[in-house]
């Protein structure tokens, strides 16, 4: 009756061999390919270089002006704007300006390109039932393996840096974008879609005319999520080399810094309520045909 | 009424819904009944063995309660819905047979559809959902807006073409629904139950703007409702629709005049005659009596007033030539109108 009590498990041997052999493959993969998928990245580095450098060399009440001009033209609230003003002139004022910018260009960059990779999956699996069944457990995986796990490959295979730090908050932050996309798709009415067919519109231009923008307001919902989402990632993305306001909240742990820690998790905070209360009010907008009689 | 010309044949259709059609198809041909079907197989037979000729430039309603299968059949005619068997010929063409872009072709420029819940694009325009048709079919900015322009102007919704669908009441959004579709040129326009979420006096107004476009377009419509007041108003020809099968096929003077089982007549038994049967259906031969001359076409009820106010109590009745072909009486025009069963209801009392 012992293998009642005793866990049938691998022996210890054989188990160590096995992980033996996967870190191996792995590490022969990565020496293989390592370099080619670097080469892969490469653009996409140059490109959040660039942009690091441009939101840096520009001088600051541009950038704020700017900020605030997009805020008007997205919300059309007065008090989003002043915020906006306010908390990056705060966080400029406080010595976070640099890491603030670098933490922005990641941001843009990752929220781009989920929106590039996760628009196309999300109607891709909105047409089809079986590419809905392949691609939702990948989704539920990478939400909630936990992030640190998947750092490991990402780090053995490029290293530290910027680009594995922006593949692990795309990791992160691509799901709600594209299951939003696909939701939104599918909840579009079906008469208003028998209504398409009846006119003889073909599969594109059903796409494009009825169903994208009927689901703009779920679509927007998630570069909403994905904003956010990068932004909580960045504190554990600068632990591989991130550079931005991450950095010296990490440094703030190991050294127990208190007012640095909060600080610096504060103008996170900031950047979240600008970005969140931005593309809501512009999300919102995006709706006001559906209100009722406002002649 | 066999004078027309034919615009769509439906031919033998059938429609069977479930996992199998097919198989079940043919145990419909041997006979099996809709209930059995239902029951020892799960099968719906939605429609069953359909022949109908629906007349060029005319008006044919299709009526029956909610279940008989009338929004199936419409959604045949343009394939929304695919048949189990049979054939629909449009201009001597089987819409079966088509090809995916054939079929588009066909949707876009030979039959356009107006639905009960109006199907407006929500985050379109007045405008630009009288332009979707137009943009679909490929044609100009600039072009499709003058041409929806004018169809929203035929509806009566000038000065509404920048609000959003939202924004107007229900008679309104079917404005636009049935702008929508006059604005594609199609020569068919197929009508599911457009009016019936209306309200009673917003859908009378509807059927006016309707029968007054219709005088001038001369399309061929099929219209689907459950309103036999409806059907009778604006239809040329009916067919009656009843769990799948069409009881009965004709024009409205001949739905309400031999109402072909108790089914029907009981349907059309509290149904104001004198507003559907015309004074030639009723006529003698004509004698030598004075009294103003009526058209052959007049509805017994609108003829009612002016016999009354003859002195002889009698009207002549012309031809579209003015030549005299019969007489009727104010006797004729009263037993006309009267209910066929007013006797049983003397004996009840």
């Amino acid at each position: 009756m012992n293998w009642l009590v005793e866990f049938p498990e691998l022996g210890r041997g054989d188990l160590r061999d096995l992980r033996k052999g996967i870190d191996e493959g792995f590490k022969n993969f990565t020496r293989t390919y390592g370099e080619s998928i670097e080469g892969f990245f490469d653009p996409l580095l140059q490109f959040l270089i660039g942009l690091e450098k441009l939101l840096l060399a520009m001088p600051w009440p541009v950038f704020i002006a700017l900020v605030c001009v997009l805020g008007w033209l997205a919300s059309r609230s007065v008090k989003i704007v002043i915020g906006t003003a306010i908390s990056f002139f705060l966080i400029g004022f406080l010595g976070m300006w640099e890491d603030t910018m670098s933490t922005v260009s990641i941001i843009m960059v990752s929220t781009m390109v989920c929106i590039g990779l996760g628009l196309p999956i999300g109607i891709l699996m909105s047409r089809s039932d079986r590419a809905q069944a392949v691609v939702t457990p990948i989704l539920d995986v990478m939400q909630t393996i936990p992030s640190f796990v998947y750092l490991i490959p990402v780090v053995m295979m490029l290293g530290i840096g910027k680009v594995p730090g922006l593949i692990s908050v795309v990791i992160y932050a691509l799901p709600p974008m594209i299951r939003l996309t696909n939701l939104g798709i599918r909840l579009v009415d079906k008469e208003v879609l028998e209504a398409a067919d009846a006119f003889g519109a073909s599969a594109w231009q059903k796409l494009w005319q009825v169903q994208v923008p009927l689901a703009l307001p779920n679509i927007f919902a998630g570069v909403n999520q994905t904003i956010m989402m990068s932004l909580a990632m960045v504190v554990i993305a600068s632990m591989i080399g991130v550079t931005g306001l991450g950095q010296p909240v990490l440094k703030a742990i190991s050294n127990q810094y208190l007012a640095m820690g909060l600080l610096n998790g504060l103008a996170i905070v900031a950047l979240a309520i600008i970005f969140d209360r931005i593309s809501q009010s512009y999300g919102k907008r995006l709706q006001s045909y559906r209100g009722g009689h406002n002649e | 009424m066999s004078d027309f010309e034919t615009k769509i044949e439906i031919r033998h259709l059938y429609k069977i819904f479930g996992e199998t059609p097919g198989l079940m198809m043919e145990k419909v041909r041997e006979g099996i009944s809709k209930d059995q079907l239902n029951d020892e197989f799960n099968h719906v037979l939605g429609l069953h063995d359909i022949n109908m000729k629906i007349p060029e430039k005319g008006i044919q309603v299709v009526m029956g309660l909610s279940g008989s299968g009338k929004s199936t059949l419409i959604r045949h005619i343009n394939r929304l819905i695919e048949p189990t068997a049979g054939e629909i010929l449009v201009d001597g063409e089987n819409v079966m047979d088509m090809g995916p872009d054939a079929l588009k072709n066909f949707r876009r420029n030979r039959a356009s559809m107006v639905f009960q819940k109006f199907a407006l694009l929500p985050h379109r325009t007045v405008l630009e959902n009288t332009q979707y048709g137009l943009e679909i079919q490929g044609i100009s900015e600039k072009d499709s807006n003058k041409r929806a322009r004018h169809w929203i102007e035929r509806v009566g919704l000038s000065g509404y073409e920048e609000n959003y669908p939202a924004q107007l009441s229900g008679g309104m959004q079917q404005r636009v629904g049935l702008a929508r579709a006059l604005a594609t040129d199609a020569d068919i326009l197929l009508m599911d139950e457009a009016f019936s979420a209306l309200d009673p006096l917003i859908r009378t107004d509807m059927q006016n703007i309707l029968l007054d476009l219709q005088q001038e377009l001369h399309k061929t419509i099929v219209f689907i409702t459950h309103d036999l007041e409806e059907a009778l108003r604006i239809g040329d020809q009916i067919a009656i629709l009843r769990d799948g099968k069409v009881v009965q096929q004709g024009t409205p003077e001949r739905i309400v005049l031999k109402p072909k089982d108790d089914y029907i007549a009981d349907f059309t038994k509290d149904i104001n005659r004198g507003r559907v049967i015309k004074l030639k259906t009723i006529m003698s031969t004509p004698n030598d009596q004075a009294g103003p001359e009526l058209s052959g076409d007049m509805l017994v009820e609108d003829a009612a007033q002016l016999v009354t106010e003859s002195p002889s109590s009698q009207a002549r009745v012309v031809d579209a030539d003015g030549a005299v072909v019969g007489c009727v009486t104010i006797q004729d025009l009263i037993r006309a109108m009267a209910r066929p069963d007013i006797e049983s209801r003397l004996e009840e009392l």
